[in-house]
This record gives structure tokens, sequence and C-alpha cells, in this order.
């Protein structure tokens, strides 16, 4: 007997043990899903939450739920691999594989900048990517009644790179809504070139910004929070003052995987960007936000790449050369307040341009401009990730390589 | 696009940062630093090979990776490229400016 075991029941987790008990043969494979907590969250609720558009109740659910019968599931924390002999040392006992798939993903880590995480953490310093956080803020933002509201991305790369432009977009409307938009300074302050980088996007959406008056402070590398004065201070000494501040700390990937010695600085996986394979070891396969490869961190991604890392598992099984066939393929919708959104695809090499989605001419989802469409897609979006998404069902016309089909590609090169 | 630097045509995006990585060599990092306005010493070459090591490992730049680096600390940093030190010393050393995905 032969064991596949998967570290993590998040969203690559699930979808992996899903993919494999279909294909691996019971009587030769047995197969074990880790994680240390039961509930399974909805992560992008987490962005609707604070504003009340989302109750509790619709991000989260019993992980053991969407775990497919014939897994062995254990509730239990990791404490290391130890990949030269190939064995995984949980809290009470230790595992033996054959095969090993890291779906842990990435966490905040707020301890990493100095006055973060202190007296004023979900107090006037909020975070919105844990579930915690999440509702800290919401009840939070009942009761605010104004002042300087800043919107922080501590430094890249984050999991679901444009949720906190999501974030100010949506105050902006929930303070419209609330009709206290006047008491409301909305500030958004990044430590890249601008809250768009990418030069289709910044042509196209960058009046999104001004219409909404959300201003930007950009090249900001914090050096510290000071929550005695409300104000983050960067490296070179510019200071931001702030009233409330939802900021996006460090994202690492998990301790466990620095304990392993499997990190690089990070604690992300060095892993093949085409094959998802381990650079270090040939029978440990990464998937989600647990690997260093430069796709964005979000489930779109896990779930595109669910499908060659299924088969690159039973090409390793059968001694057969591994297919380099992921692409970065992303898609990714973005709320951009008063119930409209828009919608990005892009890969490591085509950034995000305008288009129809996923029928050329026809859409009926817009690229890269705001429609109503889009927003009911992006609420549709969590049927299909509690009914398809987890049970590695593909989507419908959206295969796991991006097409250029339906795309204004022309006269635009690849910038990298 | 190319553009003329220490008397090689070399690939560069719009913004001037080198989209071939291989056609890289020391006399281009020092005309694109004079520039910039910036005094090459073996400290900043020091930080441009630390850059372009994490590029060919494909890892990504950050500022914990630099604190953890143990070569050079984020004040220093700041000291040797004023401005924007990414954005600078990315430029220098012939790799991608850090940037998000839209």
């Amino acid at each position: 007997m032969k064991n596949l075991v998967i570290l993590g029941a998040g969203t690559g987790g699930t979808m992996m043990a899903n993919h494999m008990i279909k294909r691996l043969p019971k009587k030769d494979w047995k197969i074990t899903i880790v994680d240390q907590y039961k509930t399974h969250y909805y992560q992008p609720g987490f962005l609707f939450l604070p504003f009340d558009m989302y109750k509790s109740k619709d991000v989260k659910k019993k992980g053991g739920k969407f775990i497919p019968k014939g897994v062995n599931y254990i509730l239990q924390k990791i404490d290391k691999i130890v990949p030269e002999k190939n064995e995984v040392i949980l809290e009470n006992e230790t595992l033996n594989y054959d095969i090993l798939i890291i779906a842990t993903g990435t966490k905040i880590a707020p301890e990493e900048t100095e006055g973060m995480l202190g007296d004023e953490w979900h107090k006037s310093i909020f975070d919105f990517y844990t579930y915690e956080g999440s509702k800290a803020l919401r009840n939070k933002l009942r009761e605010w009644e104004g002042g300087k509201l800043v919107v922080h991305i501590t430094e890249m790369p984050i999991k679901c790179p444009v949720a906190p432009l999501e974030f100010a977009f949506l105050a902006d409307s929930f303070f419209k809504h609330k009709e206290m938009r006047d008491k409301v300074d909305i500030t958004y302050v990044t430590p890249l070139d601008g809250a768009f980088t990418k030069p289709k996007a910044t042509e196209t959406l960058h009046y999104l910004l001004e219409e909404k008056q959300i201003k930007e402070v950009t090249n900001f590398n914090i050096e510290k929070v000071d929550s005695e004065n409300g104000k983050i201070i960067d490296y070179a000494g510019v200071e931001v003052e702030y009233d409330l501040l939802v900021t996006t700390p460090t994202n690492l990937g998990d301790e466990m995987i620095e304990r392993s010695g499997l990190g690089d600085d990070m604690n992300f996986v060095p892993t093949n960007k085409g094959s998802l394979q381990s650079k270090q070891h040939e029978n440990i396969f990464v998937i989600g936000d647990a690997s260093n490869i430069p796709a964005s961190k979000a489930g779109s991604v896990a779930h595109f790449e669910g499908e060659i890392l299924e088969d690159n598992i039973m090409r390793f099984i059968e001694g057969k050369p591994l297919k380099e066939e992921f692409d970065g393929h992303s898609n990714c919708f973005i709320e951009t307040g008063n119930g409209k959104a828009l919608l990005i695809d892009f890969n490591y090499t085509q950034e995000p341009v305008t288009g129809q989605f996923p029928f050329p001419g026809v859409g009926p989802l817009s690229l890269l401009k705001e429609t109503r469409m889009n927003h009911m897609g992006k609420l549709a979006f969590r049927w299909i990730y509690w009914n398809m998404l987890l049970k590695g069902t593909a989507i419908p016309f959206v295969s796991n390589a991006m097409s250029k089909k339906g795309k204004n590609i022309e006269n635009v090169e690849n910038k990298d | 696009m190319e553009e003329v630097i220490a008397n090689k045509s070399i690939k560069v995006n719009e913004e001037g940062y080198l989209t071939d990585f291989a056609q890289w060599d020391k006399s281009i990092g020092l005309e694109i630093a004079t520039k910039k306005g910036i005094e090459m010493t073996d400290r900043h070459w020091e930080v441009v090979d630390y850059l372009q090591d994490k590029h060919k490992k494909e890892e990504a730049l950050s500022i914990r990776g630099i604190k953890k680096s143990g070569i050079f600390n984020v004040k220093e940093f700041y000291g040797l490229f004023p401005g924007g030190p990414l954005k600078v010393s990315t430029m220098i050393a012939g790799i991608p400016k850090p940037k998000s995905c839209i």
C-alpha cells in the first residue's frame, strides 16, 4: 500500500483530495489529508464581511463536508516534514508518504512590523485576511463616526493582491450609503509604484481612484506603526496619519515549512512554476499559496493548477516526464463598489487587457471594465466555490490554460 | 524598444528597465547608476549581486528577505539608493521592477 499525504485542507488541499481519489486505485493507494482546523473558510468573503454584505454563516462551513469519502481526514497540528525519511511528524503521530502535496497556504504575520501587533490590534488597526480580523472590523465600522481611513499594504507578495484596493472601493460605497462619506478621508498606501502597476490596467482604471476620491501614497515601505500617535512611518521617514488603519500585514508561508527547512525567506516552497514539483525533492508537490511561483496567490490559481498537478502526479507514478504546462493563469473579480465589479484574466506573460469573457464578442462578462454583470459573477462565485471548485469540477468554458480569445491583445507586449 | 547603454544596444521597456537580463553586464549597471546620480561602491555592487541572485532563483524581493539576508539592513539600503531603493536598484541590476498583478 502506498501513501499520498496532503498537508492543508484549504482550497488547494481539498481540491487535490477530490482530484486524486478519482485517479488513484483504492487497492494500491491510501490518501490522507491533514489540517489543524475543522472550519473551512470562504476567504473571498472576508472582503464583504466588514461591510455587512455577508454574514458569518456565508463564509464558514465544516471542512469535513468537502473531504471525499475514502480519504483519511486527520485534524491535528503538523510539526514538520522530514523529506530525507519521507515522513510528516504530526502532534500525535507520524505519517509516511510516497508522494506529498503541500497545500498549507499563506497567512498574515503582523508581528513582522514593529508596532503593528500591540494594544491597538483589532481596535484601531485591523486586518481583513482572517475571520477574526474581518469580523472585528465589521463591528468597528458599524459604529465608526469617521476620520482618516488608511488602507495599507505592507509588502508583496500578498494573498489576493487586489483585495486592499477592493476594500478601498467598497469603503467609499459603504460610507456614501451611510451618508457620511464627507466625514471620511480615504488614503491607499502601497509599497509599489501605484495602486495599479500594469500599463493597461493603469490606463483603463486610474479614473476609479479619482472618481471615488481615494488618495494614493506610493513607494511606501513601512518601518513601523506608531499606534499611540496614529501614524505609519516608512524607511524614508514619510509619515501617514490614520484614525482607522486597515492593513495587509506581511504574508508568510506556514511556520511548519520553516521548521522543515523547505522554505525561502518568506517560508514559501521553491517550486517549478510549470510542473508544480518542489525544486528540492521530486516526490513533493506544491499547490496554491504555499509555493513561491510568480503567480497570484488566489483560489482561481489553485483551481487552474489542480488539473495539471493531478496529471503530473499520475505521470510521476508512472515514471513519465512531467508536463511543464502551468501558465500562471489567474482570474479575479474586482469589486468597485455600487454593485459593480471588474474582471481580470491573465497569466505569467499576458497582462490583464479589455475584452469579453468567456465567449469572444459575447461575454457575458467584460474584462477590465466595470459592469453590474461582473458583480453578479462575483456573487455567483461563492456558489461555484462551495459546489464546484472544492470538488475539483472543471468550471464550464474556462480552461486551465489562459485563452487569448476575446481579449484585445494587439499592441500589448509582455512587459516582463 | 532599444536604447544604447554603455555603447551597446539594449532592450528596455518604456521606463528604462532591461527586458532581457542576459544583456546585462557591469558597464550597463554603472551607466544606469550614473544617470540616476548614484556613485557605485563595493557595497552597492553587493546589493546588486544579492538582487540578481534572487532574480535567478525566481524568488520575490521583500523587505523580510533583506532583513534575513544578513548582507545589509533596510536603513542602509535606503542610504545606498535614495528615493525608491527597490525601484532604482532593480533598474541598475537589470531585473524587473517589483509589481502587482494589475
